[in-house]
């Protein structure tokens, strides 16, 4: 077996997140995207607010941390005064489909040429679990505490159908990380959507089903089974626009 | 050469030719020549005009163009400048240069399109969350608002904050003939090394990370006792205000922006009649000239407060004049405009109470 060998894009540990969280997974998969295309020394990352929110001391390049849900604004301004750089948005639920939902809607709209990546884990990790536009019907949280109802909370928003009605964007593609041989179709989307940048193809982003065993109130290995079992039939894998 | 322009184009122009190349923006009455001018402009430079899908949304871009060193304005009106705050908060908090421009309308509320100074405490108080500040000028003029917005600029990268330019309605729709100055940058602003460019190892710097969160609180403190360094800094050197014929005055009219210059007219009419009346005009509203009119509270008998606002400046005004003297106050608000006589009338009141 080969020896796992750091990123040279990523700086560990990942102090910040709980053991068993799979934004680790995803750093790497990022990392290695961004070593793989050579493109350290002018990619800039955008760090959310969530629990994300430190991903400026993970990634080994140029880093600004965004208002909570507005990653996709200051991608565009930052991408549009430097078009030269690489652009990355790494942001949570919370931020991308609830707060932030007109700026994701608008720069997938404008086919900004900037890559997001989307970290779906259905909750709100950072504030301790309360109920996310992604969380499940009948998923219990903080804020759902008989479950999410359709009555009190309408249904969950799927990002990816949502985003691919637009004529904008260049790719959508939603994956999942719950085992092995999915994290590495994650890590194929997620290289993919770095290289449509660098090819100029426009906006790209990728929707990674992803778990919070300590929100959910799980192990880390129930909440992989919690995710295929329920979040996969809910959000489909698989790519949703591709031009 | 001077030439007849629109205080809302000649502010885009004088941005440009500062060197501003990057504008984010979405349409509000009274300053929607500004995003109309650059959207035409900017292009022609080598820049770029986005019109954001909000307020929220254009303040944010302004905060990613800003972290890659560039020169970035954006404007809005009394609502929309509401919803940058929170965007304007990060920008102090990151450290980062901009100019932000509002045409001050009447509130609360979607309130009026007209002029109006209702935003003074938002302006001066630092609007969004957290202990902060930034320079605030208050151009009365469409010369000054050029010589200012040019300022602006210089001000916004020597200090690494934003820069607001508070003008009202009539500052931004009225036309006067203007020179557009020269601009050049003054010799002191270096090179922006702290901007997000792109990094790897052995670049001869470290990594750049354009950042408000300092999650230990002693960390964030000592954030904070930064940033307030700067702000004393500003109050030391970045006060501006113009005085006329308030030397011997008795009774002193503060105003600021188009309300100074019908105070002004008042002031001359008042010295018609034989009362010794004077102005003073902050043009900078943060920092305040505090000293200026405290240094003339020694002097004059009584001051008059002239605002389009229910009363927002003047509570400046009496801190400075720290009780040694009466301080009046008239204003007119929800996009109306003192007249001339109104506001003398309240200079010959004051005269017959001396
Ligand atoms: C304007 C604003 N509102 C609310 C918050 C509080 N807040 C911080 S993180 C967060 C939710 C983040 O959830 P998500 O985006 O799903 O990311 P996760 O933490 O699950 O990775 C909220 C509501 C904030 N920082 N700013």
């Amino acid at each position: 077996m080969a020896e796992y060998k750091k990123p040279d894009s990523l700086i560990l540990p990942l102090a910040s997140y709980c053991p068993g969280c799979t934004h680790g997974i995803i750093h790497r998969l990022v990392a290695e995207a961004i070593d793989e295309l050579g493109i350290a020394d002018h990619t800039i990352g955008i760090a959310p607010v969530g629990c994300a929110v430190f991903a400026y001391n993970y990634f080994n390049v140029d880093m600004l941390q965004a208002a909570h849900g507005r990653a996709p604004a200051v991608a565009t301004g930052a991408k549009r005064a430097n078009p030269g750089n690489i652009v990355f948005t790494y942001q949570g639920d919370g931020d991308l489909a609830s707060i932030g939902a007109a700026e994701i809607v608008h720069a997938a709209a404008r086919g900004e040429n900037i890559t997001v990546i989307f970290v779906n884990n259905a909750i709100y990790g950072m504030t301790g679990g309360q109920m996310a536009p992604t969380s499940l019907i009948g998923q219990k949280t903080t804020t759902s505490p008989l479950g999410r109802s359709v009555e009190r909370n309408g249904n969950p928003i799927r990002v990816s159908e949502m985003l691919s009605s637009l004529t904008g964007p260049a790719y959508i593609e939603r994956v999942s990380v719950h085992d092995v041989k999915h994290i590495i179709a994650a890590g194929k989307a997620i290289k993919k959507a770095f290289r449509n940048q660098v090819e100029g193809k426009g906006f790209s982003l990728v929707e990674v089903l992803s778990t919070c065993s300590t929100n959910w109130g799980m192990t880390p290995m129930e909440a992989l089974k919690w995710l295929e079992e329920n979040m996969i039939p809910y959000y489909p894998l698989g790519v949703y626009k591709e031009v | 050469m001077r030439q007849m322009m629109k205080g809302n184009e000649a502010i885009a122009e004088a941005a440009v030719q500062a060197g501003c190349r990057y504008f984010f923006g979405y349409p509000i009455t009274p300053q929607n020549e500004i995003p109309e001018y650059m959207s035409a402009r900017l292009p022609e430079v080598g820049g770029a005009f986005l019109q954001a899908e909000s307020e929220v949304s254009a303040i944010n871009m302004v905060f990613g163009a800003a972290s890659t060193g560039a020169r970035v304005m954006t404007s809005s009106s009394s609502p929309g400048i509401s919803l940058k705050q929170e965007g304007i908060s990060y920008i102090v908090g990151a450290e980062l240069p901009c100019v932000i421009v509002n045409m001050v309308r009447g509130g609360p509320g979607l309130g009026s399109i007209q002029p109006a100074q209702s935003d003074y405490y938002q302006a001066t108080r630092g609007g969004g969350h957290g202990d902060y500040r930034m320079i605030v000028y208050a151009p009365a003029s469409i010369q000054e608002a050029v010589e200012l917005t040019q300022k602006a600029f210089d001000s916004a990268d020597r200090y690494r904050n934003p820069v607001m330019i508070l003008g009202d309605g009539c500052i931004g729709q009225m036309m006067e003939p203007v020179s557009m100055p020269e601009y050049k940058k003054p010799d002191d602003l270096g090179e922006k090394t702290w901007a997000a460019t792109g990094y790897h190892p052995g670049c001869g710097r470290e990594r750049n990370i354009i950042n408000s969160l300092y999650i230990e609180p002693d960390r964030c403190e000592q954030h904070n006792l930064d940033l307030q360094a700067k702000y004393d800094a500003m109050k030391e050197r970045e006060v501006m205000a113009k005085e006329e014929m308030a030397e011997d005055a008795d009774i002193i009219v503060v105003a600021y922006g188009t309300t100074a210059r019908i105070a002004l007219t008042a002031v001359r009419k008042a010295r018609e009649q034989g009362i010794k009346a004077g102005l003073i005009r902050p043009i900078t509203v943060w920092p305040f000239p505090e000293k200026e009119i405290a240094a003339a509270a020694q002097r004059c008998k009584a001051f008059l407060t002239v605002e389009m606002s229910l009363g927002q400046m003047v509570d400046d005004v009496r801190l400075a004049v720290n009780g040694c003297r009466p301080v009046e106050f008239f204003g007119r608000t929800g996009g109306m405009i003192p007249g001339v006589s109104e506001i003398y009338d309240r200079i010959l009141k004051i005269k017959e109470g001396l």
